[in-house]
């Protein structure tokens, strides 16, 4: 691709931002889909890189999506965080070292907390369009550090044993968050200004894409697909796996938490419902249905997968069909489990396989 | 041998009750082909897995040009210059022959993830750099032409060869080879012997070799080493290992009466 795919890249990107506001006058319906995709491709071609490319099983992309979510939204609502308390140091004197400990915590969280509300002043000042850019990446680098905390004990781990992990992070930061005051708790966060548009969406959408596939087919990312493919062939090749297991996860959940940004400016609303690990299971669907390390296939499948429940939900209104087909259609979600079911079955290699470039056997 | 390149002292590995390789020395010198042979069970493989970090020895020291290696990840010690093949082979199942072979130039590589993902000019010199490096390598083995090739479905001797290949590609100072000679036809090991006879001269590496097929080490081997329960039994030319009682024995099994030691 070279300095070419740089040069593509802005190109595209102008042109995202010439027919977002044209994008933005579609009926609303159409546009709610549209984010969707956008959010969801970004989701799933980043976790695509984790649990396709790198062969590492996560299961708790949600998680990263909610941080980037209450982070972003922490910000554009202006909200500052309390300091975390020091300990009093009356009472039995065996009780210092633990608090000792508590101290250098409370250190860490508090100049954490004091860079949020003193960014949280600050970006206010900003026009909307720099505000907002702040804000996602803000959210971004939140859930990449999450991702960090997670990653360097867990990638240890392999298969079923990670997936139970990231999927016990996601229910932790989702248990957090619903007894976080500041952020609304079980109520979640209202009012958050609606900043989300097609240029945004599908930017961020095509950055995601660029970064993964400039990443993978390259010298340097064949290292994840040799740590997916043979770990022990890997290090013997002198590939630092660990190394590499942690920066696809945290590049993963940088995007994650993009993803998040994007989604709470564009529903307003966010609460910790929408971040539990159904969410994380239907991007994982994506990813498996694209077909693990096809970023093609993944964006198709995430298209494929947005649009279909909506899709079902028209077929049940066309007055011409026979009534039980109607029918058939209203229980769209039962409809929706089994043609996943069927899917998997037909086409475990995921729905677009080798046929549009798994991306290893290429030049590159 | 004054300063050898790589020297194992007492080292010693136990799995639970089983020592599985007891005080073995063994030295090798810059550019020295070497046979490691044993009977089934002897240990050759866990020398392997030692020098390459895979296991800690329990006792003893490994030293590779002059520096101890025990306790380092494998992927540092590959960076030291130590590179191996396995004796079932692990290549990377879902790359081309190309791939697999870059995959392992990672680890001269001197762009950086920003570079990867942003591409500017040095990365493309870089990338190019890397390219013509492997053609020529997978042109001096033959495999040029199936550069595009799933690894896996390359024939059998071929798949071995591109193991081979790949190990070269980390620029190594001693390959070791588990036996490559496994499962391959008379025709096949003839040529397999000259290719690491060929890649002795060509690269300039040492070779550990570990082998079953006497012919094969006999063949190409300057100096044996045999194992036998985890002890060497023999050290020396092919000529001596082949008049060798103890090695006789250890292959054979004893004569009645006549005590092992």
């Amino acid at each position: 691709m070279g300095g070419r795919g740089n040069y593509l890249l802005l190109g595209v990107l102008i042109l995202c931002g010439v027919a977002s506001p044209w994008v933005g006058g579609i009926s609303p319906y159409y546009f709610d889909i549209l984010i969707g995709i956008g959010i969801n491709i970004i989701l799933a071609v980043s976790l695509n890189l984790v649990n396709g490319y790198t062969g590492q099983f996560s299961l708790g992309h949600a998680g990263f999506m909610a941080v980037g979510a209450y982070l972003g939204s922490a910000l554009s609502l202006v909200v500052k965080f309390p300091y975390v308390a020091m300990p009093d140091w009356t009472g039995n004197i065996l009780w210092w070292i633990p608090k000792l400990l508590w101290v250098i915590v409370a250190m860490v969280v508090n100049a954490g907390v004091s860079v949020h509300n003193g960014l949280a002043v600050g970006v206010e000042q900003l026009p909307h369009a720099g505000q907002f850019l702040i804000i996602l990446i803000y959210g971004g680098l939140g859930a990449a550090f999450a991702g960090l905390l997670v990653g360097i004990p867990s990638l240890r781990l392999r298969g079923d044993y990670l997936a139970i992990v990231t999927l016990g992070f996601n229910e932790i930061i989702k248990g957090m968050i619903q007894n976080c005051q500041p952020l609304g708790a079980q109520l979640g966060l209202n009012g958050i200004p609606a900043w989300t548009n097609f240029f945004w969406t599908f930017g961020f959408a095509l950055v995601t894409i660029f970064v993964v596939l400039n990443l993978v087919h390259s010298t340097y990312g064949r290292g994840f697909l040799a740590v997916r493919d043979d770990e022990i062939a890997a290090e013997a090749m002198g590939i630092h796996t660990t190394k590499y297991k942690v920066l696809a996860f945290v590049a993963a959940a940088f995007f994650a938490g993009i993803a998040g940004g994007l989604f709470a400016h564009f529903k307003q609303h966010i609460d910790p419902e929408a971040f539990g690990y159904l969410r994380s299971v239907d991007i994982v669907v994506m990813v498996i249905l694209g077909g693990m390390g096809n970023t093609i296939g993944v964006v198709f499948a995430a298209i494929l997968l947005t649009i279909l429940p909506e899709l079902l939900r028209t077929v049940a209104r066309y007055e011409w069909l026979p009534h039980w087909l109607q029918q058939v259609a209203e229980n769209r979600m039962i409809l929706y489990s089994l043609l996943l079911i069927v899917l998997m079955l037909t086409r475990p290699q995921g729905l677009f396989g080798n046929f549009l470039g798994k991306g290893n056997l290429r030049k590159s | 041998m004054s300063d050898p390149l790589l020297r194992l002292d007492a080292v010693t590995v136990q799995f639970g009750g089983l020592k599985a390789v007891g005080e073995l020395s063994l030295g090798i010198g810059a550019g020295e082909l070497v046979g490691l042979i044993g009977p089934n069970g002897a240990g050759k493989t866990t020398v392997f897995n030692l020098i390459t970090g895979v296991y800690a020895p329990t006792a003893g020291t490994i030293c590779f040009a002059e520096r101890s290696v025990v306790g380092r990840r494998p992927d540092q010690i590959t960076a030291r210059g130590i590179a191996r093949t396995f004796q079932n082979i692990r290549l990377f199942g879902s790359l081309s022959v190309f791939d697999n072979v870059r995959a392992a130039c990672n680890l001269h590589l001197r762009q950086g993830v920003r570079a990867t993902i942003f591409r500017g000019r040095k990365f493309a010199v870089e990338e190019e750099e890397i390219r013509a490096n492997t053609m020529e390598l997978l042109e001096t083995f033959g495999l040029a032409g199936e550069r595009d090739t799933p690894c896996k479905s390359l024939p059998y001797g071929d798949q071995r060869r591109l193991e081979i290949v790949r190990a070269l590609a980390t620029r190594p100072k001693l390959l070791l080879l588990d036996e490559p000679a496994a499962g391959m036809n008379p025709t096949e090991k003839r040529e397999l012997m000259k290719l690491i006879e060929f890649t002795q001269k060509k690269f300039g590496c040492a070779i550990l070799l570990v082998e079953h097929d006497m012919k094969v080490v006999m063949g190409i081997c300057q100096r044996i080493c045999v194992l036998d329960y985890g002890r060497k039994i023999a050290e020396g030319t092919p000529a001596d290992i082949r008049q060798n009682a103890q090695v006789i024995s250890a292959y054979l099994g004893q004569e009645e009466g006549s005590t092992r030691v």
